[in-house]
């Protein structure tokens, strides 16, 4: 072939080719999978240590109450390898790391320690194991306070709250109540959980000139940790940066958990001009960080004969742990979602960030929304048993709807399409028939009995604390037309990187190989969001597209001038720019561009339009969208010993229009499996020195690949598009598929009931454990006489 | 007294021969990886082998023949690796960079998220494509049972290594091709010789044989036997304990016999649950399920029945099976051999009838009698890769008329030891085998046994277990099916 033929191929190619590659809506693969599978990926504790690198490890308390009377650590200073023992009196500038500002999270604890595990003291060695192997040494004695670990004993005990309560009302429920023709008043236990991100926490800090101090942290909050960091040593924040290329996951676990970590590293690097590694042992990490709460909800709910509901009373008490982290927020979410996708006409509901003497919990995908809405659940079934109904036909009759579309907090539902979904699945699924299979089938099976069930979600898109909804983006595109891109969001796992990247490569028109994603660092973006809420790619993707258009805007500036053409004759198309009637190779552009001097670099800012909260009054629009799924999954249970399969789950869930459906599909996928673990097997357990003692995956058991449904249908809800006007009208994603899950914790429940005919609710609290569901049947059984 | 002493372990790490004269008896192959080697692909996710994040392959000559199975790295001692290969996710990509098949097919079907745990499945993955080219989706779910995943759900996982079985290219995988090579490099490192290394309080010895053990163990009869070190293992990452000096056993290939008799199954104390596998399953298919769920694939290639017996645990998988099928312990200490009744062998909590420099060399299973119904069960708060909140095996001999001639009922997680239900079994015998003769023996539970409420399961559940298990076997004698299936292709 000659050259010119060779040409013609080519340019016959690209003629064929009307797309560029890894653009929006379009499977893609993650960034980072290549390095994934070949192990090149590089997480903190495999980065090259800089020369003499020292590693610290804490000291954890081994009481749950205590106050201190001596700490004496003469025997971990003389331990081989040990450098230094740093604790409270060591910190130059504040002993707090708590991420909302209440001054009650310590860095290491002097006069008091609140729960087992918290930190008092650090020693830093030569090697990890020496100092690890150090901290053992210590000698603490204490002088032992009364503690409480669990959250109804808390609530009984009038231990106080670690954030001021938020209420939420509309109408008079308790008329609402007295008047309703059914009452049902109920209780609930929903258990926290375990992150078990596989990374655990670790951060490494370098030590510069002057007051600078670079740390790499596995963190969700790279400039919260930049203040934290900065207000425990005592300097500004301009001395810190923060870096992050990736997480081996967070889940919210590293959205205020990495502080402590990062400060303690910075703190030992800056005293002793060395770099210092901190990780925590898997167990360490377990004991001494924070979980997803867990909730006691109390409820009463009026009805009518169709189940309809009238009114809703119910509290939510959770346990918070020792101070406030993010309590106050994710409480006021669990009551944001006690409707889930539901009309309460009456409602009043109330929070209670109890304080308990256990590691302070924290943020975890959903934040309180999972448990508010498995509550509210929980209420549509003890209806439907009552009533004798099935649960489905009660969730239908009580969907929002046309005047039925105002929220406990306010806001109006204006993009309703839980019915639909529900609709749409429940055809797919084949639920009615299956459904009438399954009581056929427990009416004469003996030992083993089935359960199916059918539930929504509807989730809430924005943080609701409103100034957390703004990002930043930074773009350059080099001379030869390679574009670098960094963003305020981090990755970790959820292919947020992959996603703005695709979003970029869309504006520009070029193919996605031709942007290079970098690592989060506070030096280049600052003041970012945690990349928290679901909203990584809602924020930092309208961040990046508007640095984007201000590029293109001075390109377009630029090729109007030149060319003398209209500014709309300049256009980005497939890896070039068309400019009138000619076309140039993109790198081309630029580089006549940059000759030019036409500036190639554009920092991008968006703020979420719309949203409000007025927490006093209970009223406003916290939320942008909401976004939308249902599942259905059926369940085999072994009455002999509560044991049990999930033999079937169908899921359809909204995402507007998909940026990635690959990756939305993973996030749905592993969002199910996630949360069908906390609603089964992952239990946390306390003994009565308060020790938790499910702190490493012998003890605390997280789902394997043979628990995953049998058969495992997700569909993505392809004709959603989001009704506003976000990044391509696509919808958040990372939160709202763990609650899809409910309806195995749901289906567990009819197969429990069946052993009653149906008649008593199971009130089978979560997590669902094997044990759990054997009591429940127990008692059903006991109830009937059986 | 073995003369001859090499004070160096050799092994091979993907491509080159390591040796090593400084080896602490304690230091795990993962930190040697990460830490020495700076090979940083093979992960720490937890360091008690649970999560398989520092999966990697250890290839083993036993009896001559080379297999590559799947270990955790976290707990298997550096000097326990002598005259192995050591194969981790850095030997897998071509050297132009291709990726593996197995590689590839997680890529393309978008099996990695966060990617902290994906070496680990990778390797997990590759083992099985190299063993099993057409594995069903339960042998892949099995495969993969030693490694956890937050983020994909594993669903992408899963189809990922269909994909790369049904795409084949075995014959062409490097240790394939290299297998006959690196069969003869490690038979060449096998020289016959004692290994001991270090002094002091930071010793480890390989003894040159079972006799040569017991030598060692009668001139150090306080030194910590380590077989598989499933448990060993934790002792040390978990609870920092100084196990020296160490004595490993796992590369004797006289303690990997396993054999049959006539009819008697004689198992070697370090063959492991995936060497025992298959004559367990031709003997005792009634085995089977609970054989299954005895830790994860890892722990299956590296723990031994041996170890499972002799450390005792009350919640040991195999000890209630064994008592039921009254299997018998082989000692040896020097040259003395002694044999105990397996229900005897566990006298009290971390309590063994085994003397000082006493090691245990083999297990015997009689056959049961003929008609004898055999079942063996575990209850676990997650079905597999968890220690059983109850384990419970049975063993039945009925009369021609019915009635219950001789039964064996013993327990694990319902007392400190494995123990048998003597109350229950005494108000069994002679009482015809029925629904109501079962309904009023599993009262007398509460007679046997007091069990702990922990963190697996409350002392209420587990009695009720313990009866409703009676129950169970009482129905699947009968004929009734009574278990949950996960019916997978």
């Amino acid at each position: 072939m000659n050259t010119i033929e060779r040409m013609a191929e080519s340019k016959a190619v690209k003629l064929e080719k009307n797309e560029i590659k890894g653009g929006v809506h379009r499977r893609q693969q993650h960034d980072s999978a290549h390095k994934h599978v070949t192990g090149t990926a590089e997480y903190i504790d495999d980065l090259t240590e800089p020369f003499g690198t020292l590693h610290a490890y804490l000291g954890l308390s081994e009481r749950a109450h205590a106050d201190i009377v001596s700490i004496d650590l003469d025997a971990v200073q003389r331990q081989p390898g040990v450098v230094a023992v740093l604790t409270a009196k060591d910190i130059p500038g504040e002993n707090d790391v708590s991420p909302v500002g209440r001054h009650d999270d310590p860095v290491f604890a002097s006069k008091r320690v609140e729960f087992h595990g918290q930190p008092i003291f650090a020693v830093v060695a030569e090697t990890r194991e020496a100092a690890r192997r150090a901290a053992r040494k210590a000698e603490i004695s204490y002088s032992e306070l009364a503690h409480v670990t669990d959250v109804v004993e808390a609530d009984k005990a009038g231990l106080p709250m670690v954030f001021p309560p938020m209420t939420l009302k509309r109408g008079d429920a308790l008329d609402a109540l007295a008047k309703a023709k059914h009452r049902l008043a109920g209780e609930m236990r929903i258990g926290g959980q375990d992150h078990f991100y596989l990374e655990g926490q670790v951060a490494m800090a370098i030590p510069g000139e002057d007051d600078d101090v670079i740390v790499w942290s596995s963190t969700q909050h790279p400039s919260e940790v930049q203040h934290m960091v900065g207000h425990v040593l005592g300097i500004p924040s301009n001395a810190v940066t923060v870096n992050v290329r990736r997480m081996g996951g967070g889940f919210g676990g590293k959205e205020t958990q990495a502080n402590l970590f990062a400060a303690v590293a910075a703190l030992a690097a800056k005293r002793l001009g060395r770099a210092v590694k901190i990780r925590p042992d898997r167990d360490d990490d377990m004991v001494a960080t924070g979980k997803r709460h867990d909730f006691h909800v109390a409820y009463a709910v009026g009805f009518d004969d169709d189940g309809r509901i009238e009114g809703v009373d119910a509290t939510y008490a959770a346990r918070c742990g020792f101070s406030a982290d993010l309590s106050g927020p994710v409480t006021d979410r669990a009551l944001f979602h006690a409707d889930n996708a539901y009309y309460f006409p009456s409602v009043h509901l109330t929070s209670k960030p109890l304080k308990t003497n256990t590691v302070s919990n924290t943020a975890f995908r959903g934040f309180g929304g999972p448990q508010g809405m498995v509550g509210c659940e929980r209420m549509i079934e003890e209806i439907a048993y009552a009533l004798g109904k099935d649960p489905l036909a009660v969730r239908k009759a009580n969907f929002y709807g046309e005047g039925r579309n105002v929220t406990p907090y306010h806001q109006t539902v204006e993009d309703n399409i839980a019915p639909r979904i529900v609709a749409e699945l429940e055809a797919s699924a084949d639920y009615q028939a299956r459904r009438k299979a399954i009581v056929e089938f427990n009416a004469t099976s003996r030992v083993v009995k089935k359960g199916i069930a059918l539930t929504p979600v509807k989730f809430g898109i924005s943080f609701t604390k409103t100034e957390y909804n703004q990002a930043g983006a930074l773009v350059h595109i080099y001379t030869d037309g390679s574009i670098h891109l960094n963003h305020g969001g981090t990755e970790m796992g959820q292919g947020l990187n992959t996603k703005v990247a695709q979003v970029l490569a869309d504006a520009f028109q070029v193919d996605l190989a031709h942007v290079k994603i970098t690592a989060t660092t506070t030096a280049k973006v600052p003041n970012t969001s945690a990349t928290a809420a679901s909203s990584g790619s809602d924020l930092n993707g309208m961040a990046a597209a508007d640095a984007a258009e201000q590029i293109k805007d001075r390109l377009r500036d630029f090729a109007a001038e030149k060319w003398s053409v209209e500014r709309d004759q300049v256009v980005f198309t497939v890896n070039q720019v068309q400019v009138g009637n000619q076309l140039i190779a993109f790198a081309d552009f630029i580089q006549l561009a940059y000759q030019a001097r036409v500036q190639l670099s554009a920092a991008g800012f968006y703020k979420t339009p719309k949203i409000h909260w007025d927490r006093d009054k209970g009223e406003g629009r916290p939320f942008y969208y909401f976004a939308y799924g249902a599942s259905c999954s059926e369940v085999s249970v072994d009455t002999l010993t509560g044991e049990y399969h999930v033999d079937r789950t169908d899921i359809l869930h909204d995402v507007g229009r998909s940026l990635n459906p690959a990756i939305d599909i993973g996030q749905i996928e592993g969002g199910f499996i996630q949360g069908m673990g906390w609603l089964t097997t992952e239990e946390l357990w306390w003994d009565d020195k308060g020790r938790l003692r499910t702190h490493a995956p012998s003890t605390y058991k997280i789902p394997l690949a043979s628990d995953r449904p049998r058969v495992f249908n997700v569909k993505l809800a392809d004709w959603s598009k989001n009704h506003e006007a976000t990044v391509k009208r696509s919808k958040a994603v990372g939160e709202p598929p763990f609650m899809l899950a409910i309806s195995v914790l749901e289906a567990l429940s009819m197969a429990a009931a069946s052993v009653a005919g149906y008649r008593i609710c199971p009130r089978l609290d979560a997590p669902a454990t094997p044990e759990r569901v054997l009591m429940a049947i127990e008692r059903l059984r006991a109830e009937v006489g059986g | 007294m073995t003369a001859a002493i090499r004070n160096i372990i050799r092994f091979y790490l993907n491509d080159r021969l390591v040796e090593l004269s400084r080896v602490a008896p304690d230091e795990t192959l993962l930190d040697w990886l990460r830490l020495s080697a700076r090979l940083r692909g093979t992960k720490e996710g937890c360091a008690e082998g649970d999560c398989g994040a520092c999966t990697v392959l250890v290839g083993r000559l036993t009896s001559g023949a080379l297999r590559y199975e799947t270990v955790n790295a976290c707990i298997r001692f550096l000097g326990s690796l002598d005259g192995c290969h050591v194969v981790t996710v850095e030997h897998l990509a071509a050297q132009d960079g291709r990726l593996h098949p197995v590689q590839q097919a997680m890529v393309d079907a978008d099996a990695s998220q966060c990617g902290f745990c994906t070496p680990g499945f990778v390797m997990s993955a590759y083992a099985l494509w190299m063993q099993n080219p057409e594995p069903t989706v339960g042998q892949v779910e099995k495969a993969l049972q030693g490694n956890l995943c937050r983020c994909t759900g594993y669903e992408p996982i899963v189809k990922a290594i269909e994909a790369a079985c049904a795409k084949g290219g075995q014959a062409g995988d490097p240790l394939m091709v290299e297998r006959a090579a690196m069969t003869e490099k490690l038979a060449a490192l096998k020289d016959g010789r004692r290994v001991a290394i270090g002094e002091g309080r930071d010793r480890l010895v390989l003894p040159a044989s079972v006799d040569d053990l017991a030598d060692v163990l009668s001139a150090e009869p306080q030194a910590t036997i380590v077989a598989g070190a499933t448990d060993v293992g934790l002792w040390v990452t978990k609870f920092m304990r100084d196990i020296s000096p160490v004595v490993f056993i796992a590369h004797l290939d006289e303690l990997h016999a396993i054999e049959g008799r006539g009819d008697m199954l004689a198992i070697g104390a370090c063959v492991t649950y995936t060497e025992a596998f298959a004559l367990i399953a031709e003997r005792y298919p009634e085995f089977v399920d609970l054989w299954d769920r005895i830790g994860g694939e890892q722990v299956r290639n590296m723990g031994t029945i041996g170890g499972n017996v002799a450390n005792g645990s009350p919640i040991g998988d195999t000890p209630p099976a064994l008592i039921a099928l009254d299997a018998v312990v082989v000692l040896r200490k020097g040259d003395g051999m002694r044999r105990v009744p397996i229900a005897d062998f566990f006298i009290d909590y971390g309590k063994q009838d085994r003397a000082p420099g006493e090691f245990v060399a083999a297990i015997e299973i009689p056959a049961p009698a003929e008609g004898a119904r055999f079942a063996a069960y575990k209850v676990s708060k997650r079905r597999e890769e968890d220690i059983s909140s109850v384990c419970g095996a049975f063993r039945l001999s009925l009369s021609p008329s019915g009635t219950v001639d001789d039964v064996v009922l013993a327990f694990g997680g319902m007392a400190a030891t494995p123990k048998r239900a003597s109350h229950v079994e005494a108000a069994l015998r002679g009482k015809a085998w029925t629904e109501e003769t079962v309904a009023d023996a599993v009262t007398l539970f509460a007679e046997d046994f007091t069990p702990l409420t922990d963190w697996r399961a409350s002392s209420h559940y587990r009695l009720l277990v313990a009866m409703n298990l009676l129950r169970r076997f009482q129905l699947e004698t009968a004929g009734e099916s009574v278990r949950l299936e996960r019916q997978v292709a």
